[in-house]
């Protein structure tokens, strides 16, 4: 039996009704209290009403996903206990509003009665009601009991009158739960505070953005990308950038095409059905060695297929969309963290190899919160693009010079004598259209060149787990989360598991999977889409053979899953989670 | 970078000053042969520095006008000028930035793009050479060609109407429209150069026939006529008229209004990481 060391708290209820909010308050003030949080939330594709619920899972360990089956379900009104009911653990804890619906005959755990409005409403306000129910739930199982009135003022400072009443409905709910004889294990006090961020992956990606140095961005609103559109359209104006809602998202790319031809940094963020649109623009880009930073936070698919689930399936369209051999760069971030430490080397490898840099998140990270330690900034240097040197003679520049590295001195408009026009056309060193068979040979060879070195580049794998294994797991983006969960769990049962997480995608680091491969038996692919995409391009790329794990349901792993497989592959029986 | 510096002030610029090395793909007699020339003397007219002038374009024979000039250029895809012109204006507003190409560019892929980059009114000169036809895939029928035109394409007769491009882009908000014809290249390179002028977005329709696929040479010539000197370019019904026209073929400014004020933005300071993060602090 393997040790909790967590709590899973799953708030559900109807869109409108007040219950993500206590989720997102409960998060912020276990946060607050130095937990480690990470959260998870659905909401409906229609804009008004349908079923929502907000997850938090809290520990005094780093959390890196959802976690596993739901210790605790507040559930708002009956459809939240008919939708959720089947996820929570054999040990679960129901809380429901006896307002709403009565105890369920068929659940036989432990429930608490919590009639949220009445205590509200005794309180002076019944709109209180999910102040009230973040009281209950905090005082019953301990996440940020001591930060909850900070909480509820920082989010209702500003309207006096509301604060007054909800605070009395907090203080409320709570003298609600000490009444309440406790009969369940579950506690998450924190061991201490700690200085540390709450982030949902886009604010990371528009903050990692914004200490690249990013000068330009243009996008067109889409589910999940686009708050990092209106961060970059409240920030760029303050910072004297250029920003743009565009008409679609070839206009968005074109736009920021234009601006990096002019010498700034810039990037557009979209999703599948966006990425779609830009694959004629991004061979362009590749082309014509214009650095362009595309973020890609996937969903469901193919077509508008699931606009509020995440799933991991545009790998293949990062990797080959357009036409053509055209080389890009694709990274993927499994963490909040990394969506600000890989949006910054997003903008730095653009410029270093005048390239387009495709980053692939995905919906559960874009909108989910987690706790982040502050990063230390001197390790995130600004990397320019190469610029001519020196003085130019007329009609000498060579934009596309065959030089040592490959990588070209990139002008700038504005600068005497180096007028060149970029074509997407073959072209010559000068720039100059040249279709002749030896030319198209020598460029295809300097824009696919100029990136191997990243093949044998170590900055862009992690390894976790144990330095040799009989199953050894790799995988990329958020999946990583689950996988690492699944590593710790197995080491819980001293159960040796080997992991490598792949940030770049293109090109593929392969001296580093290669290292991997020598150190484990089986390799496992775990990734959450139906072809198993992953999986399909490292048997490509290095003529082996994996086993590919594959979800799609919409939502993500949990560690428990991979580590039900893991147990499979080395024929122990189910693992069991205390 | 240093570049080498101009030493004799003030540098004149000739309109020979603008061509670049490459000698234009373009056939003998294209209607584009008149639009580079009226851009050269445009350009010279308004003494633009070559190093400060990037001219974009999409795809099709017009769309190559970019590489035969001695300036800075920007040779995208087909229909998606205006985009790229508009996010490098946006990025670099000290350059002086043109957007080129065919019909098939402004009025069929990338017609999308047109109205907003009209509504936007970006400091942009926009110059469409119109052959109302597809020239660089080999004659095809385009947007602006008349009904029951016979191409490969359309080999019982192109059923469609033309659209009226002015029409669309005055409707859109445009602040500078008027029509030229590639054989009067005096008075086209006055449009262009009115255009490079205005500071809003500048909307030059170019009538440039193309002599291989579909010569209009002598339909132009018997259609066009000059606007009234009566007509008066603030007046917005009065240029919908005209743009509206198909029996005849008016040139001249149909529209001008002064460009749009830029709204109040934020006085820029420098970005801090760490004053930005500290927001996200637990
Ligand atoms: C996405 C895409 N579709 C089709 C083409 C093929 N194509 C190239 S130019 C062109 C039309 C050219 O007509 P126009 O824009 O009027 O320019 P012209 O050659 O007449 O100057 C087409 C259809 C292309 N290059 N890209
Ligand atoms: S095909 Fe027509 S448009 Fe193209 S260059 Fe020849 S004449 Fe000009
Ligand atoms: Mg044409």
């Amino acid at each position: 039996m393997i040790q909790k060391e967590d709590v899973v708290i799953r708030v559900a209820g109807e869109s409108g009704d007040g219950s993500s909010a206590t989720g997102e308050m409960l998060a912020q003030a276990a946060a607050r209290s130095g937990l480690h949080v990470f959260t998870f939330r659905t909401t409906p594709a229609e804009i008004k009403g349908g079923p929502v619920m907000f997850q938090v899972r809290a520990s005094n360990s780093p959390v890196r996903s959802m976690g596993d089956a739901v210790d605790v379900l507040f559930a708002f009104n009956r459809e939240a206990w008919d939708l959720h009911h089947a996820d929570m653990a054999p040990n679960a804890v129901l809380l429901y509003d006896p307002e709403e619906f009565d105890l369920p005959a068929e659940f036989t755990g432990i429930a608490y009665p919590a009639p949220i409005g009445q205590i509200a409403q005794a309180a002076g306000n019944r709109r209180g009601k999910n102040v009230a129910a973040l009281g209950v739930v905090a005082a019953l199982f301990g996440l940020g009991l001591n930060k909850l009135e900070d909480i509820v003022r920082a989010k209702l400072g500003k309207k006096a009158d509301l604060l007054e009443s909800n605070l009395a409905a907090l203080r409320a709910g709570i003298e609600y739960a000490h009444q309440l004889a406790k009969r369940d294990p579950f506690w998450m006090e924190s061991t201490g505070e700690h200085d540390r961020y709450v982030m949902t992956g886009n604010q990371a990606i528009v903050a990692g953005a914004l200490h690249a140095g990013v000068e330009f961005f243009a996008g067109y609103p889409i589910t999940p990308a686009s708050d990092i559109m209106e961060g970059m359209a409240a920030m760029l104006p303050q910072i004297g950038g250029g920003y743009l809602q565009a008409e679609d998202e070839i206009a968005s790319i074109m736009a920021c095409i234009g601006a990096s031809y002019g010498g700034k940094r810039a990037m557009t963020a979209t999703s599948g059905p966006g990425l779609s649109l830009m694959s004629e623009a991004i061979g362009y880009a590749s082309m014509t060695e214009i650095p362009v930073v595309i973020v890609d936070a996937q969903r469901g698919g193919p077509s508008t297929g699931l606009p509020t689930k995440m799933e991991q399936s545009d790998l293949n369209i990062a990797l080959h969309g357009g036409h053509g051999d055209s080389p890009r760069i694709v990274l993927a971030p499994a963490s909040v963290a990394e969506c600000f430490h890989l949006t910054v080397w997003a903008f730095n490898l653009a410029e270093q190899y005048q390239t387009p840099v495709i980053v692939l998140s995905d919906y559960s990270l874009s909108f989910r919160t987690e706790t982040v330690e502050p990063f230390d900034l001197s390790k995130y240097p600004r990397i320019d693009r190469l610029r001519p040197n020196g003085e130019l003679a007329a009609k000498q520049y060579r934009r596309y010079e065959l030089t040592a590295n490959l990588v070209s001195p990139m002008v700038a408009p504005g600068v005497a004598y180096a007028q060149y026009t970029a074509t997407g056309l073959e072209h010559n060193e000068f720039g100059n259209p040249d279709y002749t068979p030896a030319n198209h040979a020598i460029m295809t060879e300097k824009r696919w060149g100029k990136l191997a070195p990243l093949q044998h580049s170590r900055e862009y794998v992690r390894r976790f787990g144990a330095e040799r294994a009989k199953v050894g797991l790799i995988c990329w983006g958020t999946t990583a989360g689950p996988c690492r969960g699944a590593v710790y769990l197995a080491g819980q049962e001293d159960l040796p598991v080997a992991m490598l997480q792949v940030q770049m995608l293109s090109p593929l680091p392969v001296d580093a999977i290669n290292e991997f491969l020598e150190q484990v038996e089986i390799v496992l692919v775990p990734e959450v889409n139906f072809q198993g995409q992953f999986a399909k391009l490292l048997q490509a790329e290095l003529g082996i053979k994996v086993r590919s794990m594959t979800k799609y349901t919409g939502m993500p792993f949990s560690r428990l899953e991979i580590l039900r497989q893991i147990h499979a592959l080395h024929g122990l029986a189910e693992p069991v989670l205390a | 970078m240093t570049a080498v510096p101009i030493t004799s002030a003030p540098v004149v610029y000739k309109p020979s000053d603008y061509r670049s090395d490459l000698k234009p793909i373009w056939c003998p007699g294209c209607g584009d042969f008149g639009v580079l020339a009226a851009i050269q003397q445009a350009l010279a007219a308004a003494q633009i520095n070559p190093k400060d002038l990037a001219v974009v374009s999409g795809i099709g024979c017009s769309s190559r006008l970019p590489g035969f000039l001695q300036t800075y250029g920007l040779h995208t895809v087909h229909g998606r000028a205006l985009p790229a012109a508009i996010g490098l204006k946006t990025a670099r507003p000290d350059l002086t930035v043109m957007a080129v190409g065919g019909d098939g560019d402004f009025f069929s892929i990338g017609l999308g793009h047109l109205p907003h980059a009209a509504r936007r009114d970006l400091d942009i000169t926009v110059v469409v050479m119109d052959n109302a036809i597809y020239g660089l895939t080999k004659g095809q029928t385009s947007p602006t060609s008349p009904r029951g035109h016979v191409t490969k394409s359309t080999p019982y007769g192109q059923s469609a109407q033309p659209l009226h491009p002015l029409a669309i882009v005055l409707a859109s908000g445009a602040s500078f429209v008027a029509r030229g014809f590639s054989s009067q290249p005096k008075q086209l390179a006055e449009l262009i150069k009115a255009g490079l002028a205005h500071r809003g977005f500048a909307f030059i329709h170019v009538l440039s026939p193309c002599v291989t696929f579909y010569d209009t040479y002598k339909l132009y010539k018997e259609l066009v006529y000059n606007l009234p000197d009566t007509h008066d370019p603030s007046d917005l019904d009065a240029a919908m008229h005209y743009a509206v026209e198909s029996e005849r073929l008016p040139l001249g400014i149909f529209y001008r209004r002064p460009p749009l004020e830029p709204l109040p933005r934020p006085t820029p300071k420098p970005f801090d990481t760490q004053a930005y993060l500290n927001r996200f602090r637990a």
